[in-house]
């Protein structure tokens, strides 16, 4: 392939701001510095793989995202679906889309055509890493297997995410959030005892689908840095949830107790045995709740003395282990209790005898009105060519020297085709017409 | 080798800092684990081992501290040649420091950031808080249940019944999403230092994480202001929508996921009940051929064309009627041989004994030699073809380290 001299542009090395900088709104961008010499290369989409490389592009590297010019970028689903912003519809107009590809650049490349894989392959040569999240094989059948991606550039990264991952007998299984985390065991022990699962109210794999992705592409990273050897990540989003399910496992595989018993899941109790109360309790009004949690007898004579009922003075409960005893009376009584309360005074009460509680936020009171958010700058404002102005997910670090930024919103289909074919890999103007005009980007 | 060789880690033992340690040494860094006289606080969490408590015998120590080494210092003991100062020797020839002390503690044992940053400029700093380091809540008290509850994911979680309450989802996810963001910065951060030189401090918020975490919740709310509600087994949403966790026949459950639209999925269901022996019983199986002869159904004609909507339901029921006649295992496997992604909703005991999550190498033994026995851990959440995962060695005893590390 004569077009992989290009190759000699793998300038990224090193410290420093990048070679060119995309424009916006006349002025170059600067990011964060912390990850500003690397390049990925993106085939990611939906959450569980756009996720992953959003925060890797709010640290600083350059994340160009690949999108299909055919089919108007619609093989990530977010593109173009809801919740929108206004009345206004469309493939640019999907708001789960923008949030989660932000601080990228943007371009299309027809993967069906030859001129399309060379582009593709030239992006390989000078990129660290190729990042997808597609079905099994999916990238395979267009011909960028790891062994293809690595006969390209021996030291790529190549890290794959799906629901069951690239070998084992499910691995042809498709998968959304709610499958990797149903097969994962979170839904299963997420619950109250006596109810079926509860399960998560959203695509909580898909996130962190999205966080272990990034962990094994920088951990492939430290590996390159010292061996020079590149590597193949192949990541599945069920395992990642099996591996979040804590000591439960241990107290089945170590003691030979299983998780389908009677009374378990319970999970809003303490699973470690050593705090009661531990729940959450409803307060006054309609649908509000708090947490509280006793972590020794102090704080529970303390909250004791505040409930002032005799109930909560009798002498079962003074100690831990008759509280765990009576667990079901104590939860009713102080349900009872709380249920006159407003959540957000007893809160501040309880935090004012060092007893752990907090309400029950809704999302517009954590993300609008509670002033950590605020002082963390954590829901930051972009400006986005269709939508305009919008608030999206920060990251929850900050860095003393080179903290993320995300100041650019996630860009329209192909909007830095003009940067990355022509200042990255060196077409000109005409020739970058030409490649629009047959529709290979 | 794992990936992370050669990087040295000092982890000062505490909830929130377990994970993001674990994460690292499974990794191949070198973390040693500082304990306080008698040991951590994570040894009196159950459950133990054989049920009998012990410092020694917690699972959740056990779990939590995989691959590190531990020693014990006396953080109070301030004196000149006193622990005080070995953890600063310590923390002076290590890459990393991870602490999740309350906020204002390091500052005072003259240990924060500023403070070591003289005897190893090129130190990475981690600290994990429930609230960050700066913030106007950071001094609040706090525990994985209040840090979800303040967070979002609460709100999010829990029953169709709003009698109910909403429910922290098990296994401790608070210190488990701030502890994947720790590992992530943390190496973000030395990799860096890799190119620079420069090192830093890192201030990880657990509440900052848990916000970011979910989902719709938050973007549904910061673009269109749409509040979700809560519902069973799925995802909470603005309105409500159809249930997709059915009860099988062996009583466990099934996620039907997304109801199928594809004319194929429509023939394969039709096919799969006539191999079952349920096309009779399935009055609606001619609304099945129906959904063979269309194209692609879209959300939208769900909605508006009533025969489209028929024959949806249709593909809905067909589904939950064969879930309700197999194990969930079963139907799980099945479905998804036909092209239907579902998922059963696993037990961690279904998940150990899983032939694919053994295929692939998900369950691991560990060797307690100290015991005599080798225990079943689960394994890597990444699978690194060229720097494998591994649990190196057996969660330490208290101060298992103390002369080789500390030598």
């Amino acid at each position: 392939m004569a077009s992989l001299a290009v190759a000699d542009l793998t300038a990224r090395a090193g410290p420093g701001p990048r070679l060119g900088s995309p424009q916006e709104n006349g002025r170059d961008v600067m990011g964060s510095a912390a990850l500003s010499h690397l390049r990925i290369c993106d085939f990611t989409g939906q959450l569980a793989g756009a996720g992953a490389t959003r925060h890797l592009a709010a640290l600083g590297a350059e994340v160009i995202r690949i999108e299909d010019p055919a089919r108007r970028g619609r093989w990530d689903i977010l593109r173009g679906a809801p919740p929108f912003k206004d009345e206004r519809r469309g493939n640019e107009f999907g708001s789960a889309f923008q949030n989660h590809n932000v601080a990228k650049l943007g371009i299309t490349i027809n993967m069906r055509t030859e001129r399309g894989k060379e582009l593709f392959s030239e992006l390989v040569a000078i990129s660290d890493a190729v990042t997808e999240n597609f079905a099994a094989g999916v990238v395979a059948r267009m011909g960028f297997g790891y062994e293809q991606l690595k006969a390209i550039r021996s030291d790529i990264i190549y890290v794959s995410n799906c629901g069951f991952g690239h070998t084992g007998p499910y691995h042809e299984f498709k998968s959304w959030g709610p499958i990797a985390q149903a097969v994962g065991g979170l839904t299963f022990t997420s619950g109250l005892a006596g109810q079926p699962p509860a399960g998560w109210g959203y695509s909580y794999m898909d996130h962190h689908g999205g966080y272990f992705m990034c962990l094994g592409i920088l951990a492939a990273l430290c590996h390159r840095q010292r061996t020079g050897e590149g590597q193949w990540v192949d990541m599945s989003c069920s395992e990642a949830g099996a591996a979040l399910l804590g000591p439960a496992v241990l107290d089945y595989t170590v003691n030979g107790r299983p998780s389908r018993r009677e009374g378990f899941p319970d999970s809003n109790r303490d699973a470690t045995a050593t705090m009661a109360p531990h729940g959450i309790y409803a307060t006054a009004g309609v649908d509000n709740w708090i947490a509280i949690a006793c972590r020794d007898d102090t704080e529970w004579a303390s909250l004791a003395a505040t409930i002032d009922q005799p109930w909560a003075q009798s002498a079962a409960l003074a100690t831990l282990a008759g509280r765990l005893e009576h667990q079901d009376p104590l939860d009713a009584d102080l349900d009872r209790w709380t249920r006159s309360q407003d959540r957000h005074q007893l809160a501040a009460q309880l935090q004012e005898l060092a007893i752990p509680a907090a309400a029950v936020a809704r999302p517009g009171e954590r993300i609008d009105e509670d002033p950590s958010s605020e002082a963390w700058g954590l829901w930051p404002l972009v400006n986005h060519a269709a939508m305009g102005e919008v608030r999206v997910d920060g990251l929850p670090v900050h860095f003393s020297q080179t903290d993320w930024v995300i100041d650019r919103a996630a860009p329209l289909l192909g909007a830095d085709n003009d940067y990355v074919f022509g200042e990255i890999l060196g077409l000109t103007g005409a020739e970058i017409g030409t490649l629009h005009q047959e529709g290979v980007i | 080798m794992g990936a992370l060789q050669g990087w040295r880690v000092v982890e000062l033992s505490a909830d929130g800092s377990a994970f993001a340690g674990k994460l690292l040494a499974d990794m191949g860094a070198d973390v040693v684990v500082v304990e306080p006289p008698g040991g951590s606080p994570q040894r009196r969490y159950g459950p133990f081992l054989d049920d009998e408590p012990d410092r020694e015998r917690s699972l959740y120590w056990w779990h939590y501290n995989t691959s590190k080494r531990s020693v014990v210092l006396d953080l109070d003991d301030a004196g000149p040649g006193g622990d005080r100062e070995r953890f600063r020797q310590l923390v002076a020839e290590a890459d990393v420091l991870i602490e999740a002390e309350r906020p204002d503690r390091m500052a005072q044992l003259g240990l924060d950031y500023a403070d070591m940053v003289g005897l190893r400029a090129d130190l990475v700093y981690c600290s994990i808080t429930p609230f960050g380091r700066q913030g106007p809540r950071r001094m609040e008290h706090s525990t994985d249940l209040t840090v979800l509850a303040a967070a979002g994911p609460v709100w999010s979680c829990g029953y169709d019944d709003h009698e109910l309450p909403p429910v922290r989802g098990g296994g401790h996810q608070g210190l488990h999403t701030a502890g994947v963001w720790a590992a992530i910065s943390v190496l973000t951060a030395l990799l860096h230092r890799s190119h620079t030189g420069v090192g830093q401090h890192l201030d990880v918020s657990m509440h900052a994480a848990s916000n970011v975490t979910t989902e719709m919740a938050s973007y549904g709310w910061l673009a269109a202001r749409k509040e979700v509600q809560r519902q069973t087994g799925r995802h909470a949403a603005p309105g409500r929508t159809d249930p997709t966790q059915v009860l099988c026949a062996d009583g466990h459950y099934l996620n039907t996921g997304v109801p199928p639209r594809r004319p194929g999925e429509f023939l394969a269901l039709h096919g799969w009940l006539e191999e079952l022996g349920l096309i009779e019983e399935f009055s609606l199986a001619v609304l099945l051929e129906m959904g063979g002869q269309y194209e692609h159904i879209g959300l939208a004609e769900i909605e508006e064309d009533p025969m489209i909507g028929e024959v949806f339901g249709a593909g809905r029921e067909a589904v939950a009627l064969i879930a309700s006649r197999l194990s969930a295992r079963d139907a799980f496997v099945g479905f998804q041989q036909r092209g239907i992604p579902v998922g059963a909703v696993f037990a961690p005991e279904d998940i150990m004994a899983d032939p694919h999550f053994q295929a692939r190498g998900f369950p691991v033994e560990v060797d307690h030699e100290d015991l005599g026995r080798r225990f079943v851990y689960p394994g890597a959440p990444v699978l690194m073809n060229g720097s494998p995962w591994a649990i190196s060695r057996r969660a330490p005893h208290i101060g298992e380290h103390q002369n080789e590390v500390l030598a």
